[in-house]
């Protein structure tokens, strides 16, 4: 006859220890009649089970019924109770998982014990790790836009504001803006790309590919007034057939600092500080003097080669990043012409009161040198035996 | 352009070595890029700025070795003999706009040969091929003082006179080129008497050269406008020796000197008399204003480092004469060479002075600054984007700007920016699409036996308006191959469309909308069965699915091929999806799956709107679970199974409750053609 929960007569020490060592055979009783994995659930069902289960029965049965000065006694002892079962059905279920252990070991030829049995199940059940991973690839970011994009965090560190500006440029900011007057021998060197059919337009509303991102320094100006940090990514084009170091299209990152009180100390002190914190803090600048019309005095800066650390050797080989010389040039910079701030006088930009610097790199050209790339087409093919490299 | 040092060292005394100077002078600014030869034939490359025409010869260069070092520069002074008789010659500038200032020198009697050994030798260093004496001492006194000359055969010359006037239109000239050119009244010419006999500032004419039989000869030195003469020579397609300078800006004051250089030379190696004295013209005065020089300009622009003496004396040795102002302030007027016509402001003074200083001897610094980084306003979209991208597994990839008339007709209708001078017909039409970009990349991939490809790009099109340029923001998906990578534990699968559309969802799922909707609307590159539109909020915002045959077959593509489009200049309307936390269940949810069969008329869309149209609050989601055609199924239908979600955030849902939606369900489904299976 098979244990049922019953009602209690009285709620006395006696009678609830009475009851509970009636509860606790059964439950031994029944555990030991427990040899299969599904005897194990049924056992656990008919104990814990929220639906009518021994311990909701009991907690139904003893404890809800029992009157109010009673409550506390029958309290404790229920949930002893409880512990005491679910105690119990874990060990059985353990016990149940062992036997069926035992009885696969046994299908499988093996007399072992226990814990011989199911290491040897855990081997069977192996598998070779040592196989690939099921990938799930990310994409690579383009080494261009990466580089560009690391440039700018540096001088976004330093207080500079992201600006950018139109590919499709007019000849006003792409040159007479920029103190390149019409004419004059300095556009030659821009090989610069129009637009077609402009020979009714006077010249300075003129279609043209910006050959630089220096226009966004007039535009800039011309909307927000001093002091301004700003840094300036983009494409711009210029008239170069396609070989291993020139493409049509290309990408330049340039920057204006406009204040009272800016000085070529300024800049170096910058341009110097932007360089150790993109190449490294043993790297070294140098500036030498050079001609953009936009810049008095103009200057080109050169880093020492972060290939070869400077000594212009890779091992016994020569370094030919930077030619043996241990100088990379990387950029072009100088102190605002004031024929520049002349444009945009009005907006606050008076020459006798503020000063300011300018530098433009090519960031093409820092990519192919920070990850050895020999030609430039490769970062415009979409070849993704390239491009993943970079992933 | 090369030049020697050992001829540096005619001007100016040097203890440094030739290596040493190569540095200091570019440190300085005068670029030597090359050091080649040994001794006395070391030649440097040198890099000049198109600013600094002054420096493009032996003289200049010296005279910024003299500014280096502070040492003396020696002028150069021709030897030329008492000058006999009269030159008897008339030279008339009707064009005094572009010829300013024209000097000629008449010497008779010259016998015209080899020129001596040490012009040879110097002229070859440079390699400069010597022609004879005459010619060979012009381009001499090219290389040492910068100043172009010409000499004519005297006796050539008609009418006893030279005209420097316009062109008349319809004459011609044979330049020493050997060229006939056809001249028009924007020419400015060097005229005789009767005929052009040479292109002003840049070519002399041919049959007035000097030859064997030349036994008198005119020696012209001249400063010329420099804008004329770069008009004029690229009206030629000349770019010469002569023009390169005379373009950038002559020395003005050279004129008598450089004759007089040219007469010596012609004298000692060719014997002859000197005829008269010069003969020098001048019909306006080239204007160089003195600039003001103060010393708090010089230090708000430098920094301190430099002071006054420093500054006299780099501006000193350059030519430069200082006349210090009275008064508090140190200031000076500072008076600018003739072969300066780059100097003409207070900055370019100070550029001198930096210049010279060392750009390396200022220290370092960093400048206070108030302001706030701000940012773009679509940075934050734009980053989204990109780094859910790279997240789905898109390689980032940057094609060309330009692609060719005919892609742009295909896949756009807008109208074009065309470019007046394109590197080639394919690139001859600002890109209207990413499109024929993406297809051009994975194409090339394709070829190069890279079977699976996924690449994006962000980028510009670019269209007309007007007048004006439009630049509008895109997105280009491109993608081809296996949607898993084939591998051992899970079967090979291509990819569809619906792979695409799963990530054109993932990427608009990031922007704040009402509601979002597909259509099969595409356009006509586009497989019009396998292709849809996004449309966001009454607005398309993307298109994707497999490229139409016929277009990939213009590509040579084999495999399919799947691109999306997202527009992103639309996209970017909304703004980034704001998040508003909602409560997790606390009730459990309930599942029912309907098995139903369709025409293939019917589509899930329209199903879904139906049954959502039901206004069951708590039925959580609808999905199609399972889709079958063929077999049992007739042909034209298909079986599907959906399952809906039941779940309430107040209670556990009653089966009463969820048996009356699944019948309401059923009967909607049936209402839209369908057939109940089982359930
Ligand atoms: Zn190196």
């Amino acid at each position: 006859m098979a244990y049922t929960v019953q009602k209690l007569k009285d709620y006395s020490p006696a009678a609830l220890d009475k009851a509970a060592e009636k509860l606790l055979a059964a439950l031994e009783k029944e555990a030991a009649e427990v040899k299969t994995e599904p005897d194990g659930k049924a056992f656990r069902d008919r104990w814990v089970a929220r639906k009518n289960g021994v311990l909701t029965q009991i907690n139904d049965l003893w404890l809800k019924a029992a009157p109010k000065d009673a409550k506390r006694e029958v309290g404790q002892r229920v949930n002893e109770l409880m512990g005491r079962v679910e105690t119990r059905v874990t060990e059985v279920e353990l016990q149940c998982r062992d036997l069926a252990i035992l009885k696969k070991a046994r299908e499988a030829g093996l007399d072992a014990r226990i814990d011989e049995a199911r290491r040897a199940l855990e081997l069977s059940d192996r598998l070779d790790i040592t196989l690939p991973g099921i990938p799930r690839p990310l994409g690579a970011e383009h080494p261009v836009i990466k580089t560009m994009n690391e440039i700018v965090s540096v001088f976004r560190n330093l207080g500079y504001s992201v600006q950018e500006g139109p590919v499709i440029e007019t000849d006003y900011y792409n040159f007479e803006a920029l103190n390149f007057p019409p004419n004059h021998p300095a556009r030659d060197t821009q090989d610069t790309l129009f637009i077609a059919n402009q020979e009714a337009t006077p010249l300075r509303e003129r279609l043209l590919l910006r050959t630089h991102t220096s226009p966004v320094q007039i535009r800039t100006m011309e909307k927000m007034k001093p002091p301004i940090r700003i840094v300036i990514p983009g494409k711009v084009h210029r008239n170069d057939p396609p070989d291993a170091s020139h493409s049509p299209m290309f990408h330049q990152i340039e920057g204006l600092a406009v204040d009272t009180n800016i000085t070529f100390g300024d800049l170096k002190g910058t341009l110097d500080h932007a360089m150790k914190a993109l190449f490294g803090s043993n790297v070294k600048t140098s500036f030498r003097p050079s001609f953009f019309p936009f810049t008095e005095p103009s200057a080109e800066m050169m880093v020492t080669c972060f290939i070869c650390g400077g000594g212009g050797k890779r091992g016994a080989e020569p370094c030919r990043p930077c030619k043996q010389t241990g100088w990379i040039e990387i950029l072009g910079c100088g102190m605002v012409d004031p024929n520049v701030f002349e444009f945009v006088k009005d907006k606050g930009y008076d020459p006798k009161k503020i000063s300011g610097f300018a530098f433009g790199m090519g960031a093409d050209r820092v990519a192919l040198l920070k990850y050895g790339v020999d030609d430039i087409q490769l970062f415009f093919q979409g070849d993704v035996r390239f491009l993943r490299q970079f992933a | 352009m090369k030049l020697s040092p050992q001829w540096i060292r005619d001007f100016v005394e040097l203890r440094v070595d030739d290596r040493q100077l190569a540095e200091d002078l570019t440190a300085a600014g005068i670029a030597v890029e090359g050091i080649s030869g040994q001794g006395a034939n070391l030649v440097y490359e040198m890099e000049i700025g198109t600013n600094r025409p002054d420096a493009m010869n032996h003289y200049g260069v010296a005279r910024e070795a003299s500014a280096i070092y502070d040492v003396p520069l020696k002028p150069i002074e021709p030897k030329l003999p008492k000058v006999e008789g009269d030159a008897n010659f008339a030279i008339e500038i009707e064009d005094i706009d572009g010829c300013p200032r024209f000097t000629a020198r008449v010497i008779r009697n010259v016998s015209i040969k080899p020129s001596p050994a040490r012009v040879v030798q110097r002229l070859a260093l440079l390699d400069q091929r010597p022609i004879n004496n005459a010619v060979d001492a012009t381009n001499y006194t090219l290389w040492e003082m910068g100043k172009p000359t010409h000499v004519f055969d005297l006796d050539l010359l008609e009418g006893g006179k030279i005209v420097v006037r316009r062109a008349r239109d319809g004459e011609k000239l044979k330049t020493l080129d050997g060229v006939e050119r056809k001249l028009t009244a924007e020419d400015l010419v060097v005229a005789d008497g009767v005929k052009p006999v040479g292109l002003a500032g840049t070519m002399g004419g041919y049959d007035t050269m000097i030859t064997e039989k030349t036994r008198n000869i005119l020696v012209e030195s001249a400063w010329w406008d420099p804008v004329t003469v770069r008009k004029m020579a690229r009206r030629h397609g000349l770019h010469t020796d002569a023009s390169h300078r005379f373009e950038r800006g002559a020395d003005f004051e050279s004129t008598v000197l450089s004759c007089d250089r040219v007469s010596e030379l012609i004298l000692q190696s060719g014997g002859g008399q000197l005829v008269g004295g010069p003969i020098d013209v001048v019909a306006r005065h080239i204007d160089q204003a003195p600039v003001a020089l103060r010393m708090s300009e010089v230090h708000r622009i430098l920094g301190e480092g430099v002071d006054a003496n420093q500054v006299v004396r780099i501006l000193k040795r350059l030519g430069f004469d200082l006349v210090p102002e009275p008064g508090e302030e140190f200031e000076f007027t500072v008076r600018i060479p003739s072969w300066r016509l780059d100097v003409e402001r207070e900055i370019d003074l100070i550029e001198e002075i930096a210049r010279l200083h060392g750009y390396d001897k200022f220290a370092n610094t960093l400048p206070a600054y108030s302001g706030a980084v701000v940012e773009l306003p679509e940075a934050a979209k734009d980053s989204k984007l990109r780094s859910s991208l790279l997240a789905l597994g898109y390689n980032e990839a940057v094609s060309l700007t330009f692609i060719s008339h005919q892609d742009a007709e295909q896949f756009s209708a807008v109208p074009v920016i065309e470019l007046e001078n394109p590197l080639s017909e394919e690139a001859s039409v600002m890109r209207t699409s990413l499109v024929p970009g993406m297809l051009n990349m994975l194409a090339y991939n394709l070829n190069r036996g890279n079977d699976d490809v996924r690449l994006f790009e962000a980028g510009s099109v670019f269209q007309a308006d007007g007048p004006n340029a439009l630049e509008l923001k895109r997105v280009c998906l491109g993608a081809t191959g296996s949607a898993v990578e084939p591998g051992v534990h899970q079967p090979p699968r291509t990819l569809s469309v619906f792979d695409l559309k799963g990530d054109v969802e993932a990427l608009l799922h990031s922007f704040q909308c009402k509601s979002v909707s597909y259509d099969a609307q595409t356009v006509d590159y586009y497989h019009p069965g396998r292709s849809a539109r996004a449309v966001m909020d009454g607005e398309m915002v993307a298109q994707f699915g497999q490229i139409h045959p016929d277009t990939a077959a213009r590509w040579k593509v084999k495999q399919d091929v799947f691109i999306a489009e997202l527009y992103v200049d639309r996209l970017y309307k909304h703004g980034l999806r704001k998040v508003w936390y909602e409560a997790l269940p606390r009730y459990p949810a309930v599942e029912r799956d309907f098995s139903f069969i369709f025409a293939d008329s019917v589509v899930f869309e329209g199903i879904r709107k139906s049954v959502m149209g039901l206004g069951i609050a708590e039925l959580r989601r609808f999905v199609p679970a399972e889709i079958f055609r063929g077999g049992s199924i007739p042909a034209g239908k298909y079986s599907l199974l959906l399952r809906a979600t039941f779940q309430s955030q107040e209670r556990t849902l009653r089966e009463d409750e969820i048996a009356r939606w699944s019948a309401q369900i059923i009967k909607t489904l049936e209402g839209v053609g369908g057939t109940l299976r089982a359930s």
